[in-house]
C-alpha cells in the first residue's frame, strides 16, 4: 500500500506509527521521491516522453496507414526553398517538402537508432561486466582484454570502421541497410564504459553479506549474479542509459553526415547533411529545424540524467 | 621504476595483439575481397587476378606461413601498410597529413584545457551561487547542440557572411589564417563538456578536509585554489589530458572535412567514401599504438605528480 491509498484522516495516526517504527524505504522509492521534488527534472522527463510518444505514434501511423502529416513527408507542399512562413513553419526543402514534417519524421529514425544502439550495447556490456566481476580468474581476464582492446582504438575510428564494413553486408541472410548498420555499429562498439562500470561495482558488492548469504544456502553463480547482484547495481544502468541515449543521437548525425546512415528517409543527420550545400545559398531553416530538434531532446536528457544520478546514486546523497 | 615501465609495456602486448586481431576480422573476414571493386566495372579476370596478387588477397587466410593472417601481423610490426586504392603508399599519405592535422588540433587542445581548467577554478570559487548554476546550464546547453551545427553555423556566419576568416583552406594562405576559425569552433564546441568535467573534479576536491584546514589556517582563497586544490586535482586532469593526445594525431574528422584542410581526418573521410580499407586499417592500428603508449605515459605521470602512487 502506497501513501496515496490512505485517507487524509489517517495522517495523524501514521505520524504516531512512524515515530514508533520507522518504515524502511527501498532505494528505488527513495530515488523516485527525490526525483519528483526536482521540478526541472520532471519537465525534462516530460519532454523526453513527448519525443518517445511522437516516435511511437509514427510507428503506429505507419503500421495502420494513418495519413497524418509526418507520414506524408514526401508530399510537395510548395515551391522549393520557401523560407519559414505561416503555412510552412520551418519552410520547405529543395523538393518543396515541408521541413517541419521531415523533422517530425526524423524523430522516428533518430530515436530508433539511439534506442536500438543503447539496447545492444547494454545487452552486451552489462552481463559481461557482471560475469567478469563475479567470476574473476580467466574469464575476467579475457573480458578485460576484449574491452581494453576496443577502448584502445579511438572511438570515432572504431564506429566508422564498423559502419563501413557492416554497410550493405548480408549477415545470416539479412541485408544490413540504412539505419540497421548504423545502430549495429554504434551498439557493438560502445559497451565498454558500462561493462567496466558494472564490473567494478560487482567486485565491490561481491563480498557483502547478502551475496555471502545467498552463496551459503547454495545459490548458483548465475542466480546470484542475475537475482541478487543485478538489482543492486541496476540503477547505474538506468543512469548510463539516459546519458548514452544523447551520445547516440549525436553519433547518428555524424554517421549520416559521412554518408553511412539512412539514405532514403529523412533523419536529423541527413537533414544537417543536406544543409551543408544549402547554407551557401542562405537556406538555413532545414539546418535550424534539425538542430532545434536535437537540442531539446539532448538538453532534456542531459538534465534529467544528471538529476537521475543525483537521486539514485547513494554515494552522492549528501548534497 | 624501470621494472615498472617494462612490466607495464609487457601488458600492452596482448592489447596490440587484440587490435590486430580485430582489424583482421573487420577488414579481411567481414570486409571481404574488394579486388573486384578496385578493378572497376569493365575489368578482365586477368586484371582482377593481378590486383588480388598485389594486395595478397589470393593467399590462404590461415594455416600457412604466407597466409593473410600472418602477413597482417608482419606488415603491422614493420609499419608496411602497402598501397592505398589510388596506388600511393599509405605511409606517405599519412606522413603528408600529420602536419596540417597537428596545426589544427594542437592549438585547439591547449585552448580548451587552459580555458576550461581556469574557468573551472573560478566556478569552484563561486560554487552554489547563481553564476555557478548559470555556467553549468550553459555547459549542458552547449553539449546539447550537435557538433555539426557548430561547424556549419560558424562557417556560415563568421566566414561566409561576415568575412572574418577564410572560408576554405588554400595552399597559399599562411597556416595561422586558415586554422584560426576551425580552432575557434573546436574550442567553443569542446568547452561545455570539458568545463563541466573539470568543475566536478574541482568541487570534489573542495569538499575534502585539507581544504577546510587550509581555509581554517587563514590562507587566502587564491592560495588555496592554486596551491592546494589545483595540485590535488592533477590526477584526473592528467588522465584526461594525456589520453587526449593520441587523438591529436588523428586530426579532426569533421573540421578538416568542412574547411578542406588536407590532414588525417580528411584522409579518413576520403577512405570511408571510397571504402579504402587499407587506409582505415593503417589509421586504426597507428592510433591504437599511440593510445597504448600514452596510457603507459599516463601511469608514469601519476607517479611523478602523486607521491602516494608507488610503482610496486
Amino acid at each position: 500500500m502506497g501513501w496515496w491509498t490512505r485517507g487524509s484522516h489517517l495522517s495523524e495516526h501514521r505520524k504516531i506509527l512512524k515515530t514508533e517504527q520507522p518504515k524502511g524505504r527501498s532505494l528505488w522509492k527513495d530515488g523516485v521521491r527525490r526525483l519528483r521534488r526536482r521540478k526541472l527534472a520532471m519537465v525534462c522527463l516530460a519532454v523526453v516522453v513527448l519525443y518517445f510518444l511522437l516516435a511511437g505514434f509514427l510507428y503506429l501511423a505507419e503500421l495502420f496507414d494513418w495519413q497524418v502529416g509526418p507520414i506524408r513527408w514526401q508530399q510537395e507542399v510548395g515551391k522549393s526553398y520557401q523560407p519559414p512562413s505561416r503555412e510552412n513553419i520551418f519552410g520547405t526543402d529543395i523538393f518543396g517538402q515541408s521541413v517541419l514534417r521531415k523533422t517530425l519524421y526524423g524523430a522516428k529514425i533518430s530515436m530508433t537508432v539511439a534506442l536500438c544502439a543503447s539496447f545492444i550495447s547494454l545487452a552486451i556490456g552489462v552481463p559481461l561486466g557482471a560475469i567478469a566481476g563475479y567470476s574473476r580468474g580467466v574469464v575476467d581476464e579475457i573480458i578485460v582484454w576484449v574491452y581494453s582492446t576496443l577502448s584502445s582504438i579511438p572511438y570515432i575510428l572504431l564506429i566508422l570502421a564498423f559502419a563501413v564494413v557492416l554497410r550493405d553486408k548480408t549477415l545470416f541472410g539479412y541485408k544490413l541497410t540504412g539505419i540497421t548498420s548504423v545502430y549495429l555499429a554504434i551498439g557493438l562498439t560502445s559497451w565498454v564504459g558500462i561493462c567496466r562500470l558494472i564490473r567494478g561495482e560487482v567486485i565491490k558488492h561481491k563480498n557483502r553479506e547478502y551475496v555471502l548469504a545467498a552463496k551459503s544456502y547454495g545459490s548458483s553463480g548465475r542466480r546470484i549474479i542475475f537475482k541478487h547482484l543485478m538489482p543492486n547495481v541496476f540503477h547505474l544502468v538506468i543512469i548510463d542509459f539516459s546519458l548514452r541515449f544523447v551520445a547516440f543521437i549525436h553519433a547518428e548525425v555524424i554517421l549520416s553526415f559521412l554518408g553511412l546512415g539512412e539514405a532514403t528517409r529523412p533523419s536529423w543527420g541527413a537533414m544537417i547533411n543536406d544543409a551543408r550545400i544549402e547554407l551557401s545559398r542562405g537556406v538555413w531553416w532545414q539546418m535550424a529545424a534539425a538542430t532545434v530538434a536535437i537540442f531539446f531532446i539532448s538538453l532534456a536528457l542531459n538534465i534529467f540524467g544528471d538529476a537521475l544520478r543525483d537521486s539514485l546514486d547513494p554515494k552522492l546523497r549528501i548534497q | 621504476m624501470t621494472t615498472y615501465i617494462i612490466r607495464r609495456l609487457l601488458y600492452t602486448i596482448p592489447i596490440v595483439f587484440g587490435v590486430l586481431l580485430l582489424t583482421f576480422v573487420l577488414f579481411t573476414l567481414v570486409g571481404g575481397d574488394i579486388s573486384i571493386e578496385i578493378a572497376g566495372k569493365n575489368a578482365t579476370p586477368d586484371t582482377i587476378a593481378e590486383i588480388r596478387a598485389e594486395y595478397g588477397l589470393d593467399k590462404p587466410l590461415f594455416l600457412s606461413w604466407d597466409s593473410q593472417f600472418i602477413n597482417h601481423f608482419k606488415n603491422a610490426f614493420t609499419f608496411d601498410f602497402g598501397r592505398a586504392r589510388d596506388r600511393e603508399l599509405v605511409v606517405d599519405k599519412i606522413k603528408r597529413g600529420v602536419g596540417p592535422s597537428l596545426a589544427l588540433t594542437v592549438p585547439m587542445f591547449f585552448g580548451v584545457i587552459i580555458i576550461s581548467v581556469s574557468l573551472a577554478l573560478v566556478i569552484a570559487f563561486v560554487q552554489g551561487s547563481m553564476w555557478d548554476v548559470l555556467a553549468v546550464f550553459i555547459c549542458v546547453a552547449g553539449m546539447s547542440i550537435p557538433y555539426l551545427s557548430f561547424i556549419l553555423f560558424g562557417q556560415y556566419f563568421l566566414a561566409y557572411k561576415l568575412g572574418l576568416f577564410p572560408v576554405f583552406f588554400s595552399p597559399d594562405l599562411p597556416t595561422a589564417q586558415y586554422v584560426a576559425l576551425p580552432v575557434l569552433i573546436g574550442i567553443v564546441s569542446g568547452l561545455g563538456g570539458n568545463l563541466r568535467f573539470y568543475r566536478t573534479v574541482m568541487l570534489d576536491e573542495m569538499r575534502s578536509d585539507y581544504v577546510r584546514t587550509a581555509f581554517a589556517k587563514g590562507l587566502s582563497t587564491r592560495r588555496v585554489l592554486f596551491k592546494h586544490v589545483l595540485k590535488n586535482a592533477m590526477i584526473p586532469i592528467i588522465t584526461r589530458v594525456v589520453l587526449a593526445i593520441p587523438f591529436l594525431f588523428l586530426g579532426s574528422l569533421l573540421l578538416e572535412r568542412f574547411f578542406g584542410i588536407p590532414g588525417l581526418g580528411y584522409l579518413m573521410i576520403e577512405a570511408i567514401g571510397s571504402r579504402d580499407y587499407f587506409v582505415i586499417n593503417a589509421m586504426t592500428y597507428i592510433s591504437a599504438i599511440l593510445f597504448v603508449v600514452f596510457n603507459v605515459i599516463t601511469d608514469i605521470c601519476y607517479g611523478l605528480v602523486d607521491p602516494r602512487v608507488s610503482f610496486e
